[in-house]
């Protein structure tokens, strides 16, 4: 919220600096966002007046004028603003003038006439973002006034910002009662006492609460014979622009005036464009309603509208509709000062995608004691800046729905233990005066009333911030808790982060962290078939879906990087990916990573192959290794869509299947544009959870190893072979290598030479070469019988 | 000189002269093989007379031992030179690179939160997780913003069209855990968070810590004294606190907490906007409403909660000017976090 402290300065004595007060009410609670001049720097600048304007006879756009500065003899200016005209008092910078950003005003030919000084714009004054033509001052300016000192420019405008809340707060008058509080030392808020216009005829509108708990309080009154193609005075007009707002015209500006300064939402109507009487009623569902703004909404039913007898004519709170709004013709206007109830308002606006001065304070409470003064107070100043005659003020009311502040008991006890700090209790007391309470002592603390316009003080809690606010946070001392020691389990089950992304990182793998949400047609390519969570509302189209897999994000990552020339990727992540399950979903916990490229950096010494299935095998391997439990864990031939259909492997942990392994499939190679082909990896993050080292007794006997070659079908996998040798090398096999993989000349085809590394080891004595033998001999027959294994010579 | 004089000094010469081990051993054989010009000497000695003869033979000998000495150090010394050698020609350019994987990097986010961490777990504080798709009464009703309060708007909320929604903090993990377990509480819930916000300085996706500590006794005070250890210890150095009153709905009082910039140590630059100051986290005093919808007795327990943004602690910490950059997983990025 923007205060000009002028403006401030007319509710409440300020008497320090703009920026002391803005640190103080900051560490009171109303953040300071931003102290901004109220104009830029400028001089010699005067109100001057345009006694003449000529055609320049050398330029069509340019006029050359005869202007007056009140004293001494007219100054001829060269100007090319379309509204500069005989008989307008403007802002002219005379020679020797400073502009903002240092633009010195000096004597000058435009096409061969002189001009002594320059007529500003509000733009070149700094005074508005956008001006057409010159700034137009009304006719009672005084011609030879120094500009910054007859609108008082020389202003300060401070930006608070205003927690939701405090709505009580959203008005000068409210932030002046805060300073008075906050600085205290004997300072008053200046009124706004109630000061009633009389009215000057009979004329009234009806007004009907046909919703009271939603709208208790309505006042009306109207005013015709209003001038409002007139244009405000400077001073509104500053102090709208000041406070961030456009002036529209004197009707619209004073609402807009009263609701910034006494926090007091109004609407005015057209009363000729108002049928009958005016209802505060609910909406009806399906109701349709054109805004102000031109937009049409269609009500749910549950808001809260006016209308009129020939339908709603405005959503209560929040908006007027089109069909009675003011235009510069009016003439006839109704008032409407009401107050409406925060539960009938909230969440309306947004609902509608609506965000309104009115609806942000009836949301968040106004002040219920405050209707009347608002309306007198506009009353007054429409007839002072465009004239008209008010009828009398038409109170209807239902005050058993107004709200009520409850007292509140604040204990001393309480006080204490929550803040961990004690206050006097004068001091208790003195800031819950200044706040405008009541205060009253009672044996073990207070019973304390609020103003009607402090909604947010319900509780004793609140009562204990609006002390530890006034007193200061810093007199709060740090103090640490001594708590009670308790020394939790270390499980195991859970698998430790760290350690398992250490690993990765050790293997070069660089930790991603990519959106939670995935481009649903990637995803789609990647896992067709598999359905995902789409969002309501996405930021992005390509960010609409929750990711099934950490995959999409990945190779996303991998393909940005390999755009920006990154040859060798080596990606991983840890997080959540969401399953549908029915109508719930499933969070899981998974790790994955991505390669793609060279298989090693790039090196003087190291051969330069590419990176593949078996390169990812051995670095998650690594990790299953660090589970202490690598037998648990299976690589099983499998297919899945988005994978090489001979190079993927489902992973299983004791049988159940944690993860996936495999080559990226070549036509998603190709539909990506991916220059190398990655190999990825993903597992459920919980399979990798480790057991506990489980000490073994060492053989103090020499190992033997015996080597083998077989020639076995091409389609026999090495977890066949295993299988069976294991089963068939008895206990004493305690290791089985696999150093040669081989096909081509000498091995018949569809057949493959395997050449195993057995080495056996018995606990209790030393193998002969008799028992390494006769061990080998009933593996080969084996080998022989069960899978038609040859032994290659 | 006799005979054995001169052949000696022959012999010496051109044992000298040997260069390489092979023209050492053709001198060896020359002079001292079995028919070598210093054995052959001492067939001469039967033509001497009896009386002479062992001293001419003691002579000969000495000359033999003169020589096989002489043999033996060129030798050695031959071989120092080829070990010698052979090292020269062995050496390498040690400022080559070495061979294998290089490094790979933690997350700068993963490492400040798990910096965080190990932090409160050094305080006996727990580490919980929740669900990152949410319901409304844990994401918002719950925490006392009941629908329609004004202050649901400032939480820009991913919805899901059932009514879900992504959790847009992580307050609701402390909800779920006090309807769970009983105080006294103390713990940190780090996680994913979304709002519905993109630009230079919000990310749709993010990452919140939650902390709450519940008691009987848990006081405004000790909330400071949390805050002030926790982050000294993440900066590792002393700083300011500030904390200002703010408003939050599931805390009374709250507070936003500001610390001394760590850029400019609080003199003001363009990282504090001038003020010295650094808004780092919001608390307060969990709201009675809050208690009372997890089952607890807002009379006996008070605590407290916070909550940090750790991607915001992380940029400050590594000092990285662009939010966006943790999620764009640029390689040249990723690279520099290697020793954190």
């Amino acid at each position: 919220m923007k205060v000009p402290l002028s403006w401030l300065e007319e509710r409440v004595r300020v008497g320090i600096d703009a920026r002391t007060l803005g640190s103080r009410l900051t560490l009171a609670g109303f953040e300071r966002e931003g102290l901004a001049p109220a104009a830029p720097p400028f001089s010699g600048v005067v109100v001057a007046e345009i006694l003449e304007a000529k055609p320049h006879p050398q330029a069509d756009k340019l006029q050359v004028c005869r202007v007056s500065t009140g004293s001494g003899d007219p100054v001829q200016i060269v100007c090319g603003a379309r509204n500069a005209r005989a008989g307008l008092k403007a802002a002219l910078a005379v020679v020797g003038a400073t502009l903002p950003g240092e633009l010195r005003i000096k004597a000058a030919k435009l096409r061969g006439i002189e001009s002594f000084g320059m007529l500003c714009s509000a733009k070149e004054l700094g005074l508005a973002e956008t001006s057409e033509g010159i700034l137009e001052l009304p006719a009672d300016a005084p011609a030879g006034r120094d500009l910054r000192e007859w609108l008082d420019l020389d202003d300060e405008i401070l930006e608070l910002n205003v927690t939701p809340n405090r709505g009580d707060a959203m008005s000068v008058l409210g932030i002046a009662r805060e300073v008075a509080a906050i600085l205290g030392e004997g300072r008053r808020v200046a009124g706004p006492a109630l000061q009633p216009v009389p009215p000057a005829s009979g004329e009234r509108r009806r007004v009907r609460l046909e919703w009271p708990e939603a709208a208790p309080r309505f006042v009306g009154r109207v005013i015709r014979g209003v001038d409002n193609t007139r244009q405000s005075p400077p001073w509104l007009r500053e102090r709208l622009r000041r406070a961030g707002q456009r002036s529209i015209s004197p009707v619209v500006d004073v609402t807009n005036y009263v609701l910034l300064d006494l926090g007091q939402p109004m609407h005015a109507y057209d009363l000729a464009k108002l049928q009958g009487e005016v209802r505060a009623r609910r909406a009806l569902v399906g109701e349709t309603l054109t805004l102000l703004d031109g937009s049409a909404i269609t009500l749910f039913g549950d808001e809260l509208v006016i209308a009129d007898g020939a339908g709603a004519v405005g959503l209560a709170g929040i908006m007027g509709g089109e069909r009675t709004a003011v235009s510069t013709t009016t003439t006839d206007v109704f008032f409407e000062s009401a107050w409406f109830s925060p539960q009938a308002i909230a969440g309306r606006a947004r609902r509608h995608g609506l965000h309104t001065d009115a609806s942000q304070r009836f949301e968040r409470g106004v002040d219920p004691d405050g209707q009347a003064r608002a309306l007198e107070r506009a009353t007054a100043l429409l007839i002072e800046i465009a004239g008209g005659s008010a009828g009398p003020t038409e109170i209807a009311e239902e005050p058993g729905f107004l709200p009520r502040r409850a007292s509140v008991r604040l204990r001393r006890t309480r006080l204490a233990r929550l803040l961990g700090l004690a206050p006097a209790d004068a001091a208790v007391e003195a800031h819950l005066r200044a706040l405008g309470m009541s205060v009253e002592p009672v044996a073990d603390g207070w019973e304390v009333t609020p103003p009607g316009y402090r909604f947010d003080i319900a509780i004793e809690a609140d009562l204990i911030e609006e002390i530890a606010r006034l007193a200061g946070f810093d007199t709060i001392p740090a103090v640490r808790l001594e708590a009670a020691q308790r020394i939790g389990t270390a499980a195991s089950s859970i698998p430790d982060e760290s350690r398992v992304l250490e690993l990765l990182a050790a293997r070069g793998y660089h930790e991603a962290i990519n959106f939670s949400f995935v481009d649903p047609a990637l995803q789609k390519q990647i896992f067709p078939g598999i359905p995902a969570v789409a969002l309501a509302n996405p930021i992005a189209s390509d960010l609409a879906v929750m990711r099934v897999s950490l995959w999409p994000g990945l190779l996303r990552a991998v393909r940005e990087n390999l755009h920006r020339q990154q040859d060798r990727v080596r990606l991983c992540e840890h997080g959540t990916v969401f399953l549908p399950d029915g109508t719930r979903t499933r969070e899981v916990d998974m790790l994955a990573g991505v390669a793609c490229g060279a298989r090693w950096p790039e090196q003087w010494g190291s051969a330069k192959e590419t990176v593949d299935f078996h390169d990812l095998k051995g670095d998650l391997e690594s990790l299953l290794a660090a589970t202490g439990g690598a037998g648990r864990f299976t690589f099983v031939a499998d297919r899945l869509p988005c994978l090489h259909p001979g190079r993927a492997a489902r992973i299983t942990r004791d049988g159940r299947g944690i993860g996936w392994l495999g080559e990226l499939h070549p036509e998603l190679v190709r539909v990506l544009e991916l220059t190398y082909v990655p190999v990825l990896f993903e597992v459920e993050f919980v399979a990798l959870s480790a057991e506990k080292p489980q000490f073994r007794e060492l053989s103090r006997f020499p190992q033997v190893r015996r080597d083998l070659a077989i020639v076995i079908d091409e389609a026999t996998p090495l977890s066949a072979i295993r299988e069976r040798v294991t089963l068939s090398g008895s206990s004493l096999l305690r290791e089985l290598l696999v150093f040669d993989v081989y096909r081509g000349p000498g091995i018949e085809s569809g057949r493959k030479s395997v050449a195993l590394g057995l080495i056996f080891q018995d606990n209790s004595r030393t193998l002969t070469d008799v028992d390494a033998d006769r061990l080998v001999a009933a593996i080969v027959a084996d080998l022989s019988g069960a899978l038609d294994a040859k032994t290659r010579e | 000189m006799t005979e054995l004089a001169r052949l000696t000094e022959e012999a010496l010469a051109t044992i000298g002269a040997s260069d390489d081990l092979s023209s050492l051993d053709a001198a060896r054989v020359r002079w001292l093989g079995k028919k070598g010009v210093l054995t052959e000497q001492l067939k001469s000695l039967g033509a001497l007379p009896a009386a002479e003869r062992p001293a001419a033979g003691q002579r000969i000998n000495d000359a033999k031992s003169r020589v096989q000495d002489a043999i033996e150090a060129r030798r050695s010394a031959l071989e120092r030179a080829a070990v010698e050698q052979a090292l020269v020609a062995g050496r390498i350019d040690v400022t080559l690179p070495g061979r294998g994987e290089t490094r790979g990097t933690l997350h700068p986010v993963t490492l400040a939160r798990l910096r965080i961490e190990a932090l409160f777990r050094s305080a006996g504080f727990t580490i919980e997780a929740g669900p990152e798709i949410e319901d409304d009464f844990h994401n918002f009703t719950a925490l006392n913003l009941p629908p329609d309060h004004p202050a649901r708007a400032m939480h820009d909320t991913f919805y899901f069209p059932d009514g879900r929604l992504l959790r847009t903090h992580t307050s609701p993990v402390q909800v779920r855990t006090m309807l769970e377990r009983a105080p006294p509480l103390a713990l940190i819930a780090p996680g994913r968070v979304y709002r519905c916000d993109h630009d230079l300085t919000h990310s749709p996706m993010f990452h919140q810590l939650e902390g709450l500590v519940v008691g009987e006794h848990v006081s405004f005070a000790n909330m400071k004294a949390a805050l002030q250890d926790f982050l000294q210890g993440f900066f590792e150095r002393d700083l300011a606190l500030r904390l200002r009153p703010s408003y939050f709905p599931f805390t009374e009082p709250s507070a936003e907490v500001d610390m001394t910039c760590v850029f400019c140590d609080g003199k003001g630059c363009r990282v504090c906007k001038h003020t010295g100051w650094l808004e780092v986290a919001g608390c307060g005093m969990v709201h009675p409403n809050v208690f009372r919808e997890c089952k607890l007795d807002a009379e006996r327990w008070t605590g407290y909660a916070f909550g940090f943004g750790i991607d915001r602690l992380a940029m400050l910490r590594y000092g990285v000017n662009d939010l966006r950059l943790f999620f764009e997983n640029d390689l040249r990025f990723l690279r520099q976090f290697a020793s954190a």
